[in-house]
């Protein structure tokens, strides 16, 4: 297949991404609204001594709570739907890995070399961190969220974004691409899901609700930020070598690399938030979004907003 | 102590703390962690402004325009050093303290660590079953064989009469602190790197040299510890510049690659030998780097003035206009031109292309129908003998540009020169010829001799970070029953980990209960 072909094959394969993940969300969304609803129990219950036998069992780690629920039964098919949402998942999330690989192919490098390839790879690592997660325990009360998110920041790469296949600037054409940009990618999809998890914590009440508990998010969030944090200090700290390289200093407080700066004590500010007492919870929750936002804004703002060395967005 | 302190302890002392209280309240105060979350913030905040407002060390010559157009605002902004964030006062104030509320807590934990280290694990409490973790096991278990698999599977072990006490996952707080001391070495890398480093930039036309000494720089940027005679005595000239450019598509024109060909002297006795600097690919001389930034075109041309004498020859390197074409403004000045000074406004349009309306732009940045238009001819007083600083981008200062006699100038300029043409000055004033072309690249010369430790340091930083964050400090009990009963007991002291550590316990008691038979 010619190059030309290849390119057009990517973005129909980003099309098929955002239609299965936003068929995926409906999936979840009605296994949400028509499933049990949820107390807050997790966080109590996380203090009973748990038994050997349970404690290996996914069930205890976020699904409906066992009797006791006083309610309307739930109709069979709630669960059959997040399984179908969960199924359709993972076909976007095979989308979308073949849309950034037709892509690498057809422009011949790694395929993150502007806003737009950057942006689909951030939406595969959230959906990736998400899926493999649920093969390791229950969290599929997140799904409807993670999915929104995901066809959200791939509608907003096609529609603002995008930009042809095509080469990059010499300084890009480098094997610091491959190690810098993928660790940013991967440690932001990471945070893309606590994020997710974040907000849906604030959104919630402490009672009855058919939003996930409130230990649950937390717990998610946390995992996810204990993870990508050293991630994205090894991404901070590649680009300082990978600047080294090309622009004569390893750090010069250019504007991308001040807000990944600031971006990374925000998150440092969350871990140690969260060992403080009179922070934990909600006010620690804060602090992760703050965060949030100043991952969002290196990502979207300063690319657009602010001219410096990473400007290269390509972004008209 | 003097036992006056002594006594002064004992008494109470309603009114105040004395400076010996206040003292301790404000250590106390700096090294907790409320404080260090907010000066986190604080530093956080405070970087802000740096992306926001141009930067004196990143952009010198935005600070210099907003200055020229918005004088009172720029006064504000440079009273509170906000074209120099990151080397202000007040930043330095945040980080320092924040430096310091870290030792302030580093230092003590690190005590109660080497203390732990050597401490046994703490006995079993009496009843397991309380524990988040536990199991009752149904194995005829010795408290010797307990305690060979848990050190067999990595447990720091203590024994008593009837029970065992096991802990592992120690690293985490070695990497805990080692992060935090990296960060200070970091600190210190960066200080050591801004004392005794420099750096500087230099533009080259093709066929000049350039060799490293201060006065050759247009901008140097020396550390405070930096003499002039520390600097690498090498040299260099660029014996050739090639680009290449995308040719079809959406992206023509795109850079696609550029190298300098560079001719190098490493020291003025050594032998001379060829290197091609590209971007990411620094020349590197006993810890020198010499980057390559940027480039661009210097046309070369000939002034000849109203007496026909050759008042000025060489290349002029040209200010990118327009850095999809490479359209670029230069100045040709020839102050010694008789009976007057001339100067020359122009513009070099590497690609030349007739547009419909019968004006002339650039299509390509490569260099395919070079031509250069020119947009202003003048005679007059330049000010370049007036001592004032001139810039050479620049015809003349503003207020000696309005008494400049305009020569050629709007609806007279004329069709751009190819290369080898040439533009006769009406009245004989002189004539201008465009005798081929060159491009310069621009150089950024840099010594830091803290980049290594600020390597070692991160490298450490990111180990240890993971390892601080990813293993969990746990410990198990196993009491020992009459009649070939037991129980074990387990818990993880680090936060929100408890479920992967029932995965890990239910594998103790699996190995307590089985034996690691299953191993051998």
């Amino acid at each position: 297949m010619t190059a030309d072909r290849l390119a057009e094959v990517s973005d129909l394969f980003v099309v098929a991404a955002v239609l299965l993940y936003l068929f995926s969300m409906v999936g979840f969304a009605l296994e949400l609204a028509f499933g049990r609803a949820r107390s807050d129990v997790a966080a109590r219950r996380a203090k009973v001594p748990v038994t050997v036998g349970a404690a290996g069992d996914g069930e205890a780690a976020g699904g409906a709570p066992p009797a006791a629920q006083e309610g309307v039964e739930p109709p069979s098919w709630a669960p059959k739907a997040g399984v179908a949402a969960l199924v359709l998942g993972w076909l976007g999330w095979a989308a979308n890995l073949a849309a950034i690989v037709t892509r690498g192919l057809a422009v011949d490098r790694w395929p993150w070399g502007n806003m737009y390839e950057f942006v689909v790879a951030i939406c595969f690592a959230a959906v990736t961190a998400f899926l493999v997660t649920q093969v390791r325990q229950n969290v599929r009360f997140l799904g409807a969220f993670v999915m929104i998110t995901a066809t959200l920041g791939l509608g907003f790469a096609v529609k603002v974004l995008y930009t042809a296949a095509g080469p990059v600037v010499p300084a890009l054409n480098s094997y610091w691409v491959a190690i810098h940009v993928t660790a940013a990618i991967l440690s932001s999809g990471l945070f893309v899901l606590a994020g997710v998890a974040g907000i849906l914590y604030l959104v919630r009440g402490d009672g009855l609700s058919r939003l996930p508990s409130r230990a649950d998010l937390e717990r998610v969030a946390h995992r996810a930020i204990v993870l990508s944090f050293p991630v994205w200090t090894f991404a901070v700290i590649a680009g300082a070598l990978w600047a080294d390289k090309a622009w004569g200093r390893y750090w010069g407080w250019d504007p991308k690399e001040i807000w990944a700066f600031i971006t990374w004590v925000a998150y440092a500010a969350y871990l140690h938030a969260r060992v403080t007492a009179g922070w934990r919870g909600r006010a620690a929750t804060i602090v992760q979004l703050i965060a949030f936002g100043c991952l969002l804004f290196n990502l979207v703002g300063v690319n657009i907003f602010i001219s410096g060395l990473h400007s290269y967005a390509d972004v008209n | 102590m003097a036992v006056k302190e002594l006594e002064k302890e004992r008494t109470p002392q309603p009114a105040g703390f004395g400076a010996l209280g206040w003292a301790r309240w404000f250590w106390r105060t700096l090294t907790s962690m409320k404080t260090a979350l907010i000066l986190l913030f604080l530093f956080a905040l405070a970087s802000v402004p740096g992306s926001l407002v141009p930067q004196r060390g990143v952009e010198p010559d935005k600070v210099a325009r907003l200055f020229q157009d918005n004088p009172t605002l720029a006064e504000w902004y440079d009273r509170f050093q906000l074209f120099d964030v990151f080397t202000s006062v007040w930043f330095a104030a945040i980080y320092l303290l924040l430096f310091t509320s870290l030792i302030g807590c580093v230092l003590p934990r690190t005590a109660t660590y080497l203390r732990e280290l050597r401490r046994r694990p703490p006995a079993a409490p009496r009843n397991l079953s309380r524990l988040p973790h536990h199991a009752a096991l149904a194995a005829d278990l010795t408290v010797e064989e307990a305690a060979r698999r848990l050190r067999a599977r990595r447990f720091r072990v203590d024994t008593g009469d009837g029970w065992v006490a096991a802990e592992k996952g120690y690293l985490r707080e070695t990497g805990n602190l080692l992060f935090h001391v990296s960060l200070l070495g970091l600190l210190v890398a960066v200080g050591i790197g801004s004392l005794f480093g420099y750096r500087g930039n230099v533009l080259v036309v093709e066929g000049d040299g350039f060799a490293n000494t201060v006065a050759n720089y247009d901008r140097f940027i020396p550390g405070r510890e930096v003499s002039a005679e520390s600097l690498e005595p090498f040299s260099f000239e660029l014996k050739d510049f090639k680009a290449t450019y995308q040719v079809q598509g959406d992206k023509r024109g795109q850079e696609l690659d550029y190298s300098a060909y560079l001719r190098v002297n490493d020291a003025p006795t050594a032998p001379a030998r060829d290197y091609e600097l590209k971007v990411n690919e620094p020349l590197e001389i006993d810890g020198t780097q010499t980057y390559l930034i940027g480039h661009g075109y210097a046309p070369v041309f000939k002034v000849t003035d109203g007496q026909g004498q050759v008042a000025f020859e060489g290349p002029v390197p040209c200010l990118i206009e327009h850095k999809p074409t490479l359209t670029s403004g230069c100045v040709v000045k020839a102050p010694d031109a008789r009976p007057s000074q001339l100067g020359f406004l122009l513009r070099f349009l590497p690609t030349s292309v007739p547009l419909t309306d019968g004006t002339y732009a650039s299509a390509f940045p490569g260099e395919l129908q070079p031509e250069v238009q020119v947009l202003g001819a003048f005679t007059g007083d330049f000010g370049v003998r007036s001592g004032r600083p001139q810039s050479v981008y620049e015809l003349a200062p503003p207020d000696l540009m309005k008494k400049l006699k305009p020569l050629v100038m709007g609806t007279s300029v004329p069709k751009p020169l190819a290369v080898g043409k040439s533009l006769d000055l009406p009245g004989g004033a002189g004539k201008l010829e465009f005798t081929g072309v060159k491009e310069w690249i621009t150089l950024q010369i840099a010594y830091d001799p803290g980049r290594l430790p600020a390597l070692i340091f991160a490298g450490l930083a990111t180990v240890s970070i993971a390892l601080s964050l990813m293993i969990r400090r746990r410990r198990v009990w196993v009491r020992i029953g009459d009649g070939g009963t037991a129980e074990v007991g387990g818990l993880t002291r680090t936060e929100g980990s408890a479920a992967g550590f029932a995965e890990e316990f239910d594998d103790i008691v699996q190995v307590l209960t089985a034996g690691d038979r299953d191993d051998r």
